[in-house]
This record gives structure tokens, sequence and C-alpha cells, in this order.
């Protein structure tokens, strides 16, 4: 584990400062700004469901080393009401794009790993993972001029491609083995 | 409110100048239905390229505007959203459901001009 940054979060403003500090690492730690943006706006969400459900809570950043990987993990705790039943409030998402769900949701579709441990009365942890992609030079120079057919497995990559534009391309978006 | 609304010609034109707080995007959104209710205008457009983030807050309040101005006979065009912002929203799948989007001030105003 790196630096450790803490945030408390009692408020809306809380939460911008919260996803300008998670934008700022993801980029220290080399994600691209598009995945910076992602972490950003999952932590806006995550952020607001703990001034809005539990009053105040904190949101814990930290650069995370793992198997070989590089990436961020994002806590964020309450002790708040928690939640019965986190598969319902996902469901209820289904039907409504308000509270609770929404914001869950969405951090799960923007990090790679989310795990929500909730219970009544105690409060609720949410804990998310981003892997940061190759960089683009990274992934060029283990591709060399061509072959990436060839290279691509000693990546840990299934890729069917003809030219390398287009395994960089899909490179860009795979998370780091 | 880091925001300042203008008023040019039939149009109302907003600028974010930095990153709003919930509380912010509220007021930015009540702001903006009063002063069209005020000026009659026919159309709003609202530059969020200061915005960090458009989260699903953000783009229900702007959905807000957009259908509440085309109750009023206004119609609403959001410009500037930075590609990785874009991305992001498309990723989350969130639209903008009922609004216009260009990619500058000149081109929303373009936009509704037509």
């Amino acid at each position: 584990m790196s630096e450790e940054i803490r945030v408390t979060v009692a408020a809306d403003a809380d939460t911008v400062v919260a996803r300008q500090k998670g934008r700022e690492l993801a980029l220290r730690l080399g994600f691209t700004r598009t995945d910076a943006t992602f972490i950003a706006t999952a932590i806006s969400e995550i952020g607001r469901n703990i001034w809005t459900h539990a009053g105040e809570g904190e949101i814990v950043l930290c650069g995370l080393s793992e198997d070989g990987r590089e990436g961020i993990i994002v806590i964020a705790r309450d002790k708040g009401p928690g939640i019965a039943d986190v598969d319902a409030v996902m469901r209820d998402q289904l039907s409504s794009d308000k509270g609770l769900g929404m914001g869950l949701w969405g951090a799960r579709k923007l990090m790679d790993e989310v795990t929500i441990v909730s219970e009544r009365g105690k409060g609720t942890t949410v804990t998310m993972k981003k892997w940061r992609g190759f960089a683009f030079d990274e992934v060029r120079q283990l591709l060399g001029e061509g072959g990436a057919e060839q290279r691509a497995p000693r990546l840990g990559l299934r890729i069917d491609v003809s030219n390398v534009a287009e395994a960089l391309e899909q490179l860009e978006d795979t998370p780091r083995r | 409110m880091p925001v300042s609304i203008l008023k040019q010609r039939h149009y109302l034109i907003a600028s974010v100048q930095s990153a709003l707080t919930d509380t912010e995007v509220l007021e930015l959104r009540d702001a903006l239905l009063a002063e069209l209710a005020k000026h009659r205008s026919r159309g709003i457009i609202i530059d969020v390229a200061a915005l960090d983030v458009i989260d699903s807050f953000v783009s229900r309040s702007l959905t807000t505007v957009a259908r509440t101005g085309t109750l009023r006979g206004a119609r609403t065009v959001i410009v500037g959203i930075q590609p990785e912002v874009a991305v992001a929203m498309s990723h989350f799948g969130l639209g903008l459901e009922a609004v216009d989007t260009a990619l500058d001030l000149e081109a929303g105003i373009e936009l509704l001009d037509r």
C-alpha cells in the first residue's frame, strides 16, 4: 500500500474534495485521464450515499499493488443505518433512477471490483478497486513492430487481430494481469 | 454559486466556472428555471466544460431543466462536455433525455438559431 488519503464526508462539498483527491491520486498512479474520471465519478456516487443516508462517514483512497497488477482502492465507510438487503437495493435501481441503488449500480459499472458489506444499524462499507490498464508506450514496447498475435499471449492476453493498432486499442481497455 | 447566467437575445447562457456540489447543482437548476420564467427565454445553453464529473445526480438535474424548459417552450442545449466525462457517462449508461448537446457555446447557439 502506498500513501493513504482520508477524507471525512459529512456534506456534499466533502464528496467534491474526495473525488478531486481521487482523480489526483489516480493520475499520480498512472491511470489515464478517462480512467481517473471513471474513478472520480464512482467516488461522487458513493460519497453522496454516505452523507444522504448515513450523515457522516469517510472515504479512504490508496494505491494498490496485487499479483503484479497496479491499481487504486477506494473505501467508503459509514456507521449509518446500513442496508438490509443489498441485492434488493441493486434491483430497485432497475425501476427507479434515484437513491442508494443508482450510486452503487453506477460504481459497479465504472470500477473493476465493488464489494458492499452492510449490517442493519451498524453501517456500510463499500470497497472499490480499479486496475490500471497498460500505458500506450508500455504496450507499444511490449508488442514491438508487429507480431501482436504472437506476443499477446505472453502478456496473458488473447488477441485475434491482424494489426497492431487494433491490438493497442483492445489493450488500452484491458486491466493489467 | 460558481455559475454565471447571462441573457443573450432570447436565450439564457449558463457558464459553470468550476466543480459543483449537489447543492450548487440544485441552485443552478432553480436559478435557470426562475430566469426562464422571468425573461420568457426560448432557449437555454449550459456550458459544462468546467465540470469534472457528470454523475447520476448532475445528469438528472440537467434533464429536469430540459424537461421543464420544454414545457415552457424553451429548448435546452448542453455544451462542452469533456471527452473523458462523456466516456464515463456512456459507460455508466447515463443519457441526457430531452437534452440537445453541442461541442461548444458557438455550436450551441447555432443549434438554437436553426
